[in-house]
């Protein structure tokens, strides 16, 4: 029976309790966990308060409806939960490490640990990290004031927010569910799962998941119809070509995960027999719609990181990309191929070897393009004008490392050698040996890219060296042992192991996770200097790395509306040829009111409103859920009825901003790229002549 | 008068100035948006499909002896007029007959969803009378995952059809109101193509011999 008041939620659902009742290492590292984040919001809150900063966080960034603020908050959820996601791992390594025929976790609890560290890197770091960074950039990239929904994008964040904001819950009230990210039943159905773990892992996933929907039409309605003029497709940088293709897999490839989840909810709500073992149930359905999803999303993920890749390594070689063309049709065929390959994901659950052999193959060939972006990015850097700055420290680590795991990948794809190693800890590596290299260095070069345009200062370049080799080699040590282990027989997913020879691999990847450790933390301390240390590092003019898009072109942070008049686009890298031709900061003929999107709080209601929504339902708490559903649907209904939702900035405003900026480049000393990473560097860039021999197609 | 087309579908025209340009970009957005939830469907006909068969059933109720064609057919009648009469609405308002023909035709269009939901309903409850619940099989799960889906989105459509009229007599026919009719008048035909589908895939695939 459940209470009428609070469903299934009693005094048990707390990880604290439990931990009182039985202080096992295991409890107390989940009740440490739920402390942690009760504390941790708790001192958020007495911070805002101590320096009076709710008045300027409702205005400045819950209610703003502009892309870069809306970007930035992406990327600083995506931050926050990394270190969650991180300490989890490093958690599971340690397990391991101490894992012969024991160890200090049970194995419920560490299979709590590698659902929710999977939930989170995919869902809740890189997807944020990734909409948070396409958010900031791709409009100021095509010459665009905003997204073109401007309320739907905060909506879109809101609904990102619940889900985080569910598994952060989930520490403190109940628990997580045991089924991997991919979260299968019958395993996750009702007859083996009753509790509210797998609850947890629906509701975040889904509500989420409709928010990256809605983020993916926004993303590809703005570059289809925001572009400014002159912005041919064939003019975009390389980043928005990505951005396309990301767009196109969130708005075909979420929609199977909605539907999974839900089936699997109505399963374990409303007795439905979707995928249950008995009465005509089918799980493999589920498999099949998960994976119809789950592939196409590890290219929603590593493409726009490609994008970032190809802006790092043209900027910092003072070249333009070599092979547009190629470089487009790849990124291209990446995506549409993403969407032929899921069942290489189970090969071994039953279908027959010519299907399996056709995927295989169809796997196998998505090397072909993505060998085509290697070869272009290495022929950028042949004779280009490369500096060794941090985000190319991250290219190169990349390079190498993702090689290695694009080469198991394709060992991957034959079903024959998957047979052998799947469900092993050599398909753990082959994971992370891409995602990490790929995705996550992808990101961190780009947060060291266009921090500067987004803060008006550079982070501290020795701080960040350190972080990206620390990333590298922790890297290589904690997951190239894995595949060794796995190779030698070492399942995933395993809490312990009975083989004294896997002992010593366990040691060197404890070690590496302690590197990873090591690297996070000079991360946050690289954050803290910079901040510290602003004035020396300001480059407000904007353009300290010699940049090529349109984004640099502007001050550093720009304005709310991006461009005091929007750019006429007469080439590919326009603001690189407009330096060399010495047309940049020209003042145009006349300046115009600009229209702007108002603040709302609907995204901000719509958050908190699906974040009740949300534990209502995973505790059975149906008074609540009904009435934060009505007050949400109500919230948003109402406001369709409100029309005056711009305000306009008048001509003569922007006109001033916009000369006191020009006055100052004028006035500032361009620097060389020797000074690129000197306190001179301000953000005004010396022109230098463009290499236009390789680039010529 | 000059046609330019600026998104696909029926477009409001030049002489709506303002609303017309405005529309671009918005309802190009809203035929994204089906076109993702049109992926939500093929994926749930998809596994109606897979479980349409003796095993899917468990050796409980199948279609027929829940299914009652003669309401069903009723159902599909009304709800292709009511796309008719929703495409006159459109066109009444592309070509400025004024507020209250508008309204009219969506009144008519918003009568005929409410019977094809309540027509919808009636059967549903014969359904759970026959035992064909989706406790019961995965068949029915398919089922009731897949046709009341649709009902839902009809019931949204109504919704909105009455959100649209209340927009009508408070904001008048604003450049956004236009839109917005725009939007849902996709979204109704939208519905209509999903029924064609249920009733050619689950109904008279179900009763086929």
């Amino acid at each position: 029976m459940t209470d009428a008041l609070f469903g299934r939620l009693d005094l048990s659902s707390l990880s604290i309790w439990h931990a009182l009742q039985d202080p096992t290492p295991s409890e107390l590292v989940a009740a440490g966990a739920a402390m942690a984040v009760i504390l941790g919001g708790l001192g958020v809150l007495v911070l805002l308060t101590w320096f009076r900063l709710w008045g300027p966080l409702w205005r400045d960034w819950l209610t703003s409806v502009d892309h870069k603020r809306i970007g930035i908050m992406y990327c600083a959820l995506a931050l926050i939960m990394l270190a969650r996601g991180v300490i989890e791992g490093v958690l599971m390594r340690t397990q391991q490490a101490f894992g012969l025929d024991g160890g200090f976790l049970t194995p419920d609890h560490f299979s709590q640990l590698f659902s929710t560290h999977g939930t989170i890197m995919i869902f809740f770091v890189a997807m944020p990290f990734i909409a948070g960074v396409i958010n900031y950039v791709m409009p100021l990239q095509i010459g665009a004031r905003d997204m073109a929904f401007p309320v739907m994008n905060q909506i879109s964040l809101g609904l990102t927010a619940t889900g985080a904001a569910l598994v952060m819950i989930s520490l403190v009230l109940g628990k997580f569910s045991t089924g991997g990210w991919a979260n299968y039943p019958p395993y996750t159905g009702a007859d083996f799962q009753p509790g509210p773990g797998p609850d947890y892992w629906i509701w975040a996933i889904t509500l989420a998941g409709i928010g990256t929907t809605l983020s993916g039409i926004n993303f590809a309605v703005t570059i289809y119809k925001e572009r400014a003029p002159g912005m041919h497709f064939l003019r975009m940088p390389i980043f928005c070509w990505t951005v396309i293709c990301t767009s196109i897999i969130m708005i075909f490839a979420l929609p199977p995960l909605t539907v999974a989840a839900l089936m699997l909810a109505a399963d374990r709500y409303l007795e439905f027999h979707f995928f249950t073992n008995d009465l005509g149930g089918n799980m493999m359905n589920y498999v099949n719609l998960f994976w119809l999803f789950g592939h196409p999303e590890v290219y929603l993920l590593v493409i726009p990181c490609y994008g970032m890749f190809s802006e790092v390594i043209t900027t910092y070689s003072g070249k333009r990309i070599y092979g547009y063309m190629s470089m487009v049709y790849a990124t291209m065929s990446i995506a549409v191929l993403s969407f032929c390959v899921w069942l290489h994901h189970f090969f071994t659950m039953g279908q027959s070897a010519n299907v399996n052999a056709a995927f295989g193959i169809a796997s196998m060939a998505i090397a072909v393009p993505t060998g085509v972006k290697i070869y272009n990015w290495i022929a950028t850097l042949f004779r280009g004008r490369v500096r060794m700055t941090v985000p190319m420290i991250y290219a190169v680590g990349f390079f190498y490392l993702f090689t290695i795991g694009g080469l198991t990948g394709v060992m991957l794809a034959n079903p024959v050698i998957s047979y052998q190693v799947h469900n092993t800890l050599f398909l753990v590596a082959h994971f992370h040996n891409v995602i990490i290299p790929g995705v996550l260095f992808g990101l961190l070069a780009g947060y060291h890219y266009w921090f500067p345009k987004a803060f008006g200062f550079r982070l501290h370049e020795g701080w960040g060296r350190a972080a990206a080799v620390l990333w590298i080699v922790g890297f290589s040590f904690t997951f190239l042992p894995l595949y060794w282990l796995g190779l030698h027989g070492m399942p995933r997913r395993s809490p312990t192991f009975a083989e004294p020879s896997f002992q010593p691999m366990m040691w060197l990847a404890l070690f590496g996770a302690a590197l990873i450790l090591s690297a996070l933390t000079c991360l946050a301390i690289q954050l803290w200097i910079s901040i510290r240390r602003r004035d020396q590092l300001a480059v407000p003019l904007g353009d300290p790395w010699d940049g090529r898009a349109l984004e640099w072109s502007i001050p550093s942070p720009p304005p709310p509306y991006n461009f005091a008049v929007v750019p006429h686009v007469t080439a590919r890298d326009d603001f690189a040829e407009a330096k060399a031709a010495g047309r940049a900061y020209a003042e145009p003929e006349a300046y115009e009111d600009i229209e702007m999107p108002n603040n709302t709080a609907i995204g901000l209601i719509v958050c908190v409103c699906s974040t009740l929504m949300g534990v209502a339902l995973v505790f059975w708490i149906w008074w609540l859920a009904v009435l934060s559903l009505a007050v949400m649907l109500l919230a948003l209904v109402g406001r369709t009825f409100h029309t005056r939702n711009h305000h306009v900035i008048p001509a003569a405003r922007v006109a001033a901003e916009h000369r006191a900026w020009l006055a100052k480049v004028q006035a500032a000393t361009a620097v060389d790229r020797l000074q690129e990473t000197h306190t001179r560097n301000m953000g005004r860039a010396m022109p230098e002549r463009p290499n236009r021999t390789e680039a010529a197609e | 008068m000059s046609t330019s087309n600026l998104h696909p579908g029926l477009n409001l025209g030049d002489h709506h100035g303002e609303a017309h340009e405005g529309a671009e970009t918005i309802v190009f957005g809203f035929w994204i948006f089906l076109m993702s939830d049109l992926v939500i469907f093929g994926l749930v006909f998809a596994s109606y499909l897979t479980v349409a068969n003796p095993m899917g059933m468990a050796g409980g109720p199948g279609p027929e002896d829940a299914f009652d064609l003669a309401s069903i057919f009723a159902q599909t009648m009304i709800l292709l007029t009511s796309s008719l009469t929703f495409g006159f609405a459109t066109l009444a308002m592309r070509h400025e007959r004024g507020r209250a023909a508008i309204a009219r035709w969506l009144g008519v269009s918003l009568l005929l969803g409410l019977v094809f939901l309540s027509l919808e309903l009636r059967d549903f409850a014969h359904m759970i009378e026959a035992g064909a619940v989706p406790q019961h099989s995965g068949y029915w799960s398919a089922f009731w995952g897949l046709v009341p889906l649709h009902g839902l989105h009809v019931a949204v459509g109504c919704l909105w059809l009455m959100v649209m009229l209340a927009q009508m007599a408070t904001l008048g026919l604003i450049p956004v109101v236009k839109t917005r009719l725009l939007r849902l008048g996709l979204f109704w035909h939208f519905l209509d193509l999903i029924w064609v589908a249920i009733f050619s895939i689950v109904y008279l695939g179900g009763l086929m011999p």
